[in-house]
């Protein structure tokens, strides 16, 4: 079985993100870019399903020149092989586009992602690359079992679960829980470091949406202190009625 | 990013210490910080950590590959030591002896067969090793040693006892430092693979410590333990040569420990600093408590870069005696001063334990102690001045 892991490089969650005066782009300033952090449960969903099922598994991105090194960590967690589709600027059509006619010509079974990515958190990776190829796709499983062909996989939904099946190919986003992703070991990283990193040329595809602008949402501090007289706790009650309206 | 030739400076870190300072990080916060407070209190011996340490290589830094290690060198020993420390000191403390003194020691000096049968399985974290140089009666002047090591046929009968020895307790394989001709004084020190399984050799008393507390420190006792001879390291009268020599490599560890610490500590002061309100505004807006934080932050910095250009040095094969030392002195007195400026910073709450800044001072003593003290390390770098600077 071949597996194509699909992990992308982002911002790291304490970086402080601008946006430029003009609202066309965003300013990073020196932000330190990081493994997305679900999709650390992706490679390890990968590489648990290979221990299971054997096969080998693909590390891929689709990005700068830079997100190599989410590659080597890839490796050095343990996939066999890692490759870069260096394409920047693409909405998320271009990049499910790309994952898509990777996936086939690899002829990949199963591809995993993580739940969304953090940077633009448009969640149309699965459903999008699924539709591409004209296969099922799963979004946002906490549990995975496969046998032969058939995939039985959990959803998390409020007060419970849901769950699906469906056959192989199939492409599958992940949620947080559904493993423990593994530490690379320190020779394991010393021997990703001379792997080599496959590139392969990006597919030209037109973009379905382009970015008009971006803005900084307005930080609503409205919050009001009250004291712990009779009147204060009377007054606390109607803004919980009135204003809140939470009760 | 520049390099300083003449004095033999490289600021950048590759790529894959990026990646183990980064794997080193996020195992301490994960897997260590949750714990710190209990083993400090119970004083249990970390096993859990250690062996999930070893799983990740850990325990096998400086020892390449073919033997069972990571084969990699003081710089990357000194990220994961500061890392660790920077979240628990007395774990980093166990990683640096285990790896830089026992581990290492018996690597550099042992024979193929040494390196086989005990280095493998400490490299792999299997087993865990200890250092016993100190006794009793002579810490400093480990020259004074009173353990002595008789020839008898194919082998050595060891006699005495070794003091504060870290992994006393709970490493079944150590390295141990005895006499094999007391008159000749240190030229008559030889180091010996001594094991658990070797009939009379055990740990007697545990210590209980002021910090570090949950490091197993515990005296060694060697009632005529007989000895292979092929488990001398090197040649009869090395031994205390070899001992300096580990040492200076302990040091640079001991120095990025201090480091870490004192990192740790300094975090824990600046966040307290932004919580605290008093006469109506955050500590840090106090000039007095923002100085300091400007001062502790500078010194780590200044720390951190004497630890690494020793760890450089002596991953090039350059001398770096004095500067293991020169750091290993800075570092673990400014790592003494730091915690004790983020208890400052944190007022009372700083001296009770809910708070992490009361441990980092009870664990940043001892660095100022252990592997020679700072009176020793300014002799050491005072005599090597002498030696550079010697008029005709
Ligand atoms: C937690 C812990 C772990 C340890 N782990 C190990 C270990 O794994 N292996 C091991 O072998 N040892 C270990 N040690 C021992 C440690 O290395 C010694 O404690 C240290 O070398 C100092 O020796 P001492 O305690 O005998 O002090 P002393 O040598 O008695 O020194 C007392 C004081 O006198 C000063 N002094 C001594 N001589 C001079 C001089 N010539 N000039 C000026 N001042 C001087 C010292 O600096 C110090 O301030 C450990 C100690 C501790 C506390």
């Amino acid at each position: 079985m071949t597996i194509l892991a699909c992990i992308s490089y982002v911002p790291d969650t304490a970086a402080k993100i601008g946006v430029t005066a003009d609202g066309s782009g965003l300013e990073l300033g020196g932000a330190k870019y990081i493994l997305n952090p679900y999709d650390e449960f992706a490679i390890e969903e990968a590489l648990l399903q290979r221990e299971r099922h054997g096969g080998r598994v693909v590390a891929l991105t689709v990005g700068s020149d830079a997100a190599k090194e989410i590659l080597r960590t890839a490796l050095a967690m343990g996939a066999d092989s890692a490759v870069i589709i260096p394409a920047t600027g693409l909405d998320s059509f271009g990049v499910a586009a790309n994952i898509a006619a990777y996936a086939k010509a690899i002829d990949a079974s199963l591809v995993l992602l993580g739940r969304q990515s953090i940077d633009h958190d448009s969640f149309q990776m699965a459903s999008t690359v699924g539709a591409l190829l004209g296969v099922p796709s799963i979004s946002v499983v906490s549990k995975l079992e496969i046998e032969s062909d058939r995939v039985r996989a959990e959803r998390d939904i409020e007060g419970g679960k849901e769950v699906l099946e469906a056959t192989l190919p199939l492409v599958v986003s992940v949620q947080k829980g559904i493993n423990n992703p593994r530490y690379p070991k320190l020779p394991e990283i010393m021997k990703a470091k001379s792997k080599p990193i496959e590139s392969v040329e990006p597919v030209a595809v037109s973009p379905r949406a382009a970015m008009v602008r971006y803005q900084v949402p307005q930080l609503k501090r409205a919050n009001k202190i009250l004291g712990d007289s009779d009147a204060d706790i009377a007054e606390f009650v109607r803004l919980l009625h009135e204003e809140a309206k939470v009760i | 990013m520049y390099e300083v030739v003449s004095h033999g400076v490289s600021f950048a870190f590759s790529q894959e210490q990026e990646q183990i300072r980064q794997l080193a990080r996020e195992f301490a916060e994960a897997e260590i910080r949750p714990h710190v407070a209990y083993y400090d209190e119970t004083q249990e011996f970390p096993h859990e950590i250690f062996r999930k340490l070893g799983e990740l290589g850990f325990l096998g830094i400086l020892i390449p590959p073919d033997c069972g290690g990571a084969g990699l060198g003081a710089i990357e020993c000194a990220i994961i030591v500061e890392e660790i420390a920077r979240i628990c000191p007395a774990v980093a403390l166990g990683v640096a002896a285990h790896n830089g003194l026992c581990t290492y020691h018996i690597y550099r000096y042992g024979s193929q067969a040494l390196r086989e049968r005990y280095v493998r399985p400490l490299a792999q974290g299997e087993t865990l090793g200890a250092w016993g140089l100190t006794e009793p009666g002579s810490g400093s002047d480990a020259g004074a040693m009173q353990t002595i090591a008789i020839r008898d046929g194919d082998h050595y009968i060891l006699r005495g006892s070794k003091n504060f020895i870290t992994h006393g307790n709970v490493g079944s394989i150590a390295v141990i430092m005895a006499k094999t001709d007391p008159a000749k004084g240190k030229r008559g020190i030889s180091a010996f693979v001594v094991d658990k399984s070797m009939p009379g050799f055990y740990a007697s008393k545990k210590e209980n410590k002021v910090g570090m507390r949950c490091s197993d420190t515990a005296s060694l006792v060697l009632d005529d333990v007989r000895v292979p001879a092929t488990n001398l390291l090197g040649q009869e009268g090395e031994g205390f040569q070899q001992a300096l020599a580990i040492l200076d490599g302990g040091r640079v560890t001991i120095a990025a420990l201090s480091v870490g610490l004192a990192q740790g500590a300094f975090e824990a002061a600046m966040k307290y600093a932004q919580e605290r309100i008093q006469f109506g505004k955050p500590l840090i807006e106090h000039q007095a408590v923002a100085m300091k934080l400007a001062r502790m932050n500078m010194e780590i910095e200044a720390a951190r870069l004497l630890t690494y250009r020793a760890a450089w040095l002596r991953d090039r094969g350059e001398p770096f005696r004095q500067e293991a030392s020169q750091a290993k002195l800075f570092a673990s007195e400014i790592a003494v001063r730091t915690a004790e400026d983020a208890i400052q910073i944190h007022g009372g709450y700083g001296y009770i334990k809910e708070f992490p800044v009361e441990k980092y001072w009870r664990d940043s003593k001892l660095l100022t102690i252990g592997e020679g003290t700072s009176e020793i390390q300014r002799i050491v770098i005072a005599r090597s001045l002498l030696e550079q600077y010697r008029s005709k």
